[in-house]
Formats: structure tokens, C-alpha cells, sequence
């Protein structure tokens, strides 16, 4: 393992001050290990929580700011956060218009968010949760945990972060939020495994010449395996069942956001875009918003996923909205 | 040790010092396990939560046994994440609470603890056995031993019979496809592999069973 790390049990710490360093200007660090945003709480402003394992950076803890998150909770790389974490976030950022937990739709993450918001709750605070579960790569039946939650939950932290800023209300935020989940559809694909720190060797072993299409962000393998392609043929793999599952129809107006997972460069990323917006052109999709980078990473994983919001124009005028943050910043 | 088959104080708190250990010697092995059909930090986690049990332990005095697994649940709750943070804190403190007040613990009083304590995992997780979860280790083992403390087998004897249910159990979960957590995700490739959970509880049933050994 070569990584550029002090120890292997002190990376989320060490990283989170690294951040807390940083950023001093938008946010600071409190225990439990929770990032919270510099001016929290504010008074009548509806709290925005999220959190999950660490590993995945900027996701969460660089989009708490101005506009997007009030606090971000990371546990251990690639384990959901304990409820501690959750609760203390939330008392952090309750400025008496209740709080909002964003969260990914993983058996851990589900379970402590949801001990967390009943602790919250016997302390007289409102909270209200949302689940994100983008991913088609995972078929929802009674036979899995469900569609686990990617990059969609990027574009719903803003989205909602920025309606906070504006003053909507809970019930308002939590309806937003709904909305863009139930809008938003996404997949990815490896070209590598990654390496858990405390692990030391890589979750999975792929060869030189293959790929894992349908993966998830923890370095779990995905859906099937097979040789590399070239990209226009990867992307017409990830678009077609992200398309098909909406589905996604020629006059819709979409954000498109083309996500490295950690190890891919942003040329190749470009790439990738080429090949989406060559594709939804073909359909009549008009591509009214994007994002090209990596926002939501596993690790030093090489590969992409893509993901497809269809907007309309409340979601189009928060994703606008000012936002400041370590991780996206414009219009401020 | 009192010599009555029932556990002291110290014998539960010898217990959960057994177990860690135990967690400690496997935590490569478990995590290769979770890396096969999960995300590679089953063993890493259960080594955290129970490195920060064991400074707990060290900490309490007194007699009440229930004490002992109320402070691991809510230590293991506090410091693992995932999903085996609130899994296993569930698990021990129903047992404390079926200990509580009781400075000494019977078998059948330990049985109504892991009883409670797969219920608690069951509304949480809301698995059902054969889902590939902890669950189809723990289930086997508490029905072999209600079944070997009705037919009258002494304490030692019925722990044993649980360990092999719970083992047979572990290993039943091999051809399994997860429908539960995230081995779920990979759907049919999660066959073939041990379910890693069902691996640690295998653990916990073992190390009970060789301290109620050395009690009995």
C-alpha cells in the first residue's frame, strides 16, 4: 500500500484538520468529529445534516457552507458514521427551524441516522430525513438493501442547501429534497479497485483489461465484470439503464454531472461528457445544467459515474443559487 | 467462577474480554471476508469497538452484571459505524438488560438476553434467517439451545450444542445470496462467499460457550 498517510487509524483525523486548517473562513471542526459550517446555527434557517463514511471527499464535509450544508458527519473510511456523531450535528446546527438529515441508502448510514434523529427528537428537535437511493446499478426489490445513494445525493445537498438559504421551511426543504431524489438517476463503472487504509490491500482485484461496471462508492465490486472498451461504449453502458429507468424523454431538461471517483483525470472526464452529451443530443434530452468533476470519490479508485437530474425550474433556481463551500463555490 | 453454572460479574465481563480478543485474532480474517461480497471493514470496525470495550471494562466495579452489557452496547454503538455498530450494541444491551440487577446470570436468564437481543437486530435490520446476516448464526444457535436446556441438557453440553448449530449456520450461509446490507448489491456473486457477520457472531457464541466452560 503507498499512500500518503502518517498512520493508517489517523487519516480521518488528520485529514479533518488538514480541513478545519484550510477552510478556517467557512467551517470548524467539533467533537465528535463533526464538520460544522463557520456561522451555525442560524437563527431561523432549517439545518442541513449529511454525513457517511470518509473516503468519498469533497463529499460531505467540503459542501458544508453557505448554500449548501450547515454540518457533515464522517465516520471511518467507508463506515457510516455513529449516531453521536448525528446528534451533536444536529443540536450544532438547530437554529429552531428544525433539521434536515440527507441521507445515503446504506444499511449502516439508515440505521445510526435514524438513532440519531430519535435522540435528536427527545431533545425537542424537529428532524425530518430523506434518503438517497440513485444508483440502478442496484435493483430495488425485497431482495437487496435497495438502490444505494451516489452522486445524486451531490446535486440534492445543493439544490436543498440553497433553499435553506432562502428561507424554506422544513416541510419545504424535506419536499424539495424529495423531488430531486425522485428525479435523480445515476451509475459508475472502475477501472480499479481501491485501498481502505486500515485494509491495506485492495477490496477487489481487477486485471489490466478489465473493468467492473455497477459499482457502488466503497470499493464493493459492481454487477458484472468484462474487458475494457473504449469510452463511447462504456457511456452508452452507464446511460442506457439511467435512461430507461426514469425514463429520461426527448423535451426533458436535465443537469448532467459526469463524477471521477478519486483516481481518473479530469481529461478523461471530458471524455465521458463527450459521450453523454452526444447521446442525450440523439434523444432530444437538452443538457440545461452541468457538473464535470470529482465530487463524490471512493478513494483512489479510477472510473467514473454519471448522473441525470431532471430539472424543472425550482430545482434549476436553487442549483443557481450562491454557494460557498470547500468543495463548489460560485456566485459569491 | 462460582461453580453454580451461572456467570458472575467477572465472568461476563471475562466473557466480553474473551470475545475482544478473539475479534483482535480475527480481524484480518473477518475483514477478508467482508471484502469478498462487502466493503472490507467488518474485522477493522468490531477491533475499534472492542479495543475502546475493553477500556470501558477496565473501568467498572461493582456486581451487577447487566451493567457489563449495557456498557458494551452503548460503547460498540458510540464507536464502530455501519451497520455491525448498532447490529451488535443492540445485541448486548438487550442482554443487559436481561442481566440487570443480577449479579449472577443463569443460562437461561443469558438465553433470554440473546432471545431479546434477536429481536432488537430483527426490528432493526428486519432480516429474516436465510437472508445471509448475523441473524442466520444467532437464530440456529438460540433455538438449539432452548431446545437442549428443555430436554434438560446440563449448561456446558447445551452451549456446545449452540456453537455447532451456530457454526453450521455460519457455513450454511456460503451458497446464500445476501438480501440484506451490502452483499445484497452484488446479488447472485454474493454466493460462495461466508457472510462475514454471521462469522462474528459464530465468535460470540464460541467465546461464551468456553467461558461458561470454565465456570461450569
Amino acid at each position: 500500500m503507498k499512500k500518503l498517510i502518517n498512520a493508517p487509524d489517523r487519516v480521518v483525523d488528520d485529514a479533518l484538520a488538514g480541513m478545519a486548517a484550510a477552510h478556517a473562513d467557512l467551517i470548524r471542526i467539533e467533537e465528535p468529529n463533526i464538520i460544522v459550517r463557520k456561522d451555525a446555527p442560524k437563527k431561523g434557517k432549517v439545518g442541513i445534516i449529511s454525513g457517511g463514511g470518509s473516503g468519498h471527499e469533497p463529499m460531505h464535509g467540503g459542501f458544508v457552507g453557505f448554500g449548501m450544508l450547515d454540518a457533515a458527519c464522517p465516520g471511518a473510511v467507508f463506515t457510516s458514521p455513529v449516531p453521536d456523531q448525528m446528534q451533536a450535528a444536529t443540536k450544532a446546527v438547530n437554529g429552531g427551524a428544525g433539521v434536515l438529515h440527507i441521507v445515503k441508502n446504506y444499511t449502516g448510514d439508515i440505521m445510526n441516522f435514524d438513532m440519531a434523529a430519535q435522540l435528536a427528537e427527545a431533545e425537542g428537535i424537529k428532524v425530518k430525513a430523506v434518503v438517497m437511493a440513485d444508483d440502478v446499478a442496484v435493483k430495488d426489490s425485497l431482495y437487496t438493501a435497495g438502490r444505494r445513494g451516489v452522486g445524486g445525493t451531490v446535486l440534492a445537498e445543493k439544490i436543498v442547501g440553497g433553499a435553506a438559504e432562502a428561507g424554506a421551511d422544513l416541510d419545504k426543504v424535506t419536499a424539495l429534497c424529495q423531488k430531486v431524489q425522485d428525479n435523480v438517476r445515476s451509475m459508475g463503472m472502475a477501472l480499479t479497485s481501491c485501498t481502505v487504509p486500515a485494509a491495506g490491500k485492495p477490496t477487489f482485484e481487477l486485471g489490466e483489461d478489465e473493468m467492473e461496471i455497477g459499482i457502488g462508492i466503497h470499493g464493493e465490486p459492481g454487477r458484472t465484470r468484462m474487458k475494457l472498451a473504449p469510452a463511447d461504449q462504456i457511456v452508452d453502458m452507464l446511460m442506457t439503464p439511467i435512461l430507461e429507468d426514469l425514463p429520461f424523454k426527448s423535451g426533458d431538461k436535465v443537469l448532467a454531472f459526469v463524477n471521477g471517483m478519486g483516481g481518473t483525470p479530469l481529461i478523461e472526464l471530458y471524455v465521458v461528457y463527450n459521450a453523454v452529451n452526444k447521446i442525450l443530443k440523439g434523444r432530444g434530452v437538452t443538457i440545461a445544467r452541468n457538473l464535470v468533476g470529482s465530487y463524490i470519490t471512493s478513494l483512489e479508485m479510477a472510473g467514473c459515474s454519471i448522473s441525470l437530474l431532471r430539472l424543472d425550474d425550482e430545482m434549476t433556481r436553487f442549483w443557481d443559487a450562491p454557494v460557498n463551500t470547500p468543495g463548489l463555490r460560485w456566485g459569491v | 467462577m462460582d461453580g453454580s453454572g451461572s456467570l458472575s460479574f467477572e465472568d461476563v465481563r471475562g466473557w466480553v474480554r474473551r470475545y475482544a480478543g478473539v475479534i483482535a485474532e480475527n480481524k484480518v480474517y473477518l475483514t477478508e471476508l467482508d471484502s469478498a461480497i462487502g466493503d472490507a471493514d467488518h474485522g477493522i470496525n468490531m477491533d475499534r469497538g472492542f479495543t475502546a470495550v475493553l477500556l470501558k471494562l477496565d473501568a467498572l466495579s461493582g456486581d451487577d452484571a447487566g451493567v457489563v452489557c449495557k456498557t458494551v452496547g452503548s460503547t460498540l454503538i458510540s464507536t464502530v459505524g455501519g451497520a455491525g455498530g448498532p447490529l451488535y450494541g443492540t445485541l448486548f444491551l438487550q442482554f443487559g438488560i436481561a442481566m440487570s440487577g443480577h449479579p449472577s446470570v443463569s443460562l437461561n436468564e443469558w438465553l433470554a438476553g440473546l432471545d431479546a437481543g434477536i429481536t432488537g437486530i430483527q426490528r432493526l435490520g428486519k432480516a429474516e434467517p436465510g437472508d445471509k446476516t448475523m441473524l442466520d448464526a444467532l437464530m440456529p444457535a438460540r433455538d438449539a439451545l432452548k431446545q437442549a436446556l428443555a430436554n434438560g441438557t446440563p449448561p456446558n453440553e447445551a452451549l456446545r450444542d449452540a456453537v455447532a448449530a451456530a457454526e453450521a449456520g455460519m457455513k450454511a450461509t456460503i451458497p446464500l445470496v445476501a438480501r440484506k446490507g451490502r452483499a445484497s448489491y452484488l446479488g447472485e456473486r454474493s454466493a460462495g462467499h461466508q457472510d462475514p457477520g454471521a462469522t462474528s457472531s459464530y465468535l460470540l457464541l464460541k467465546a461464551a460457550a468456553d467461558t461458561w466452560s470454565e465456570v461450569g
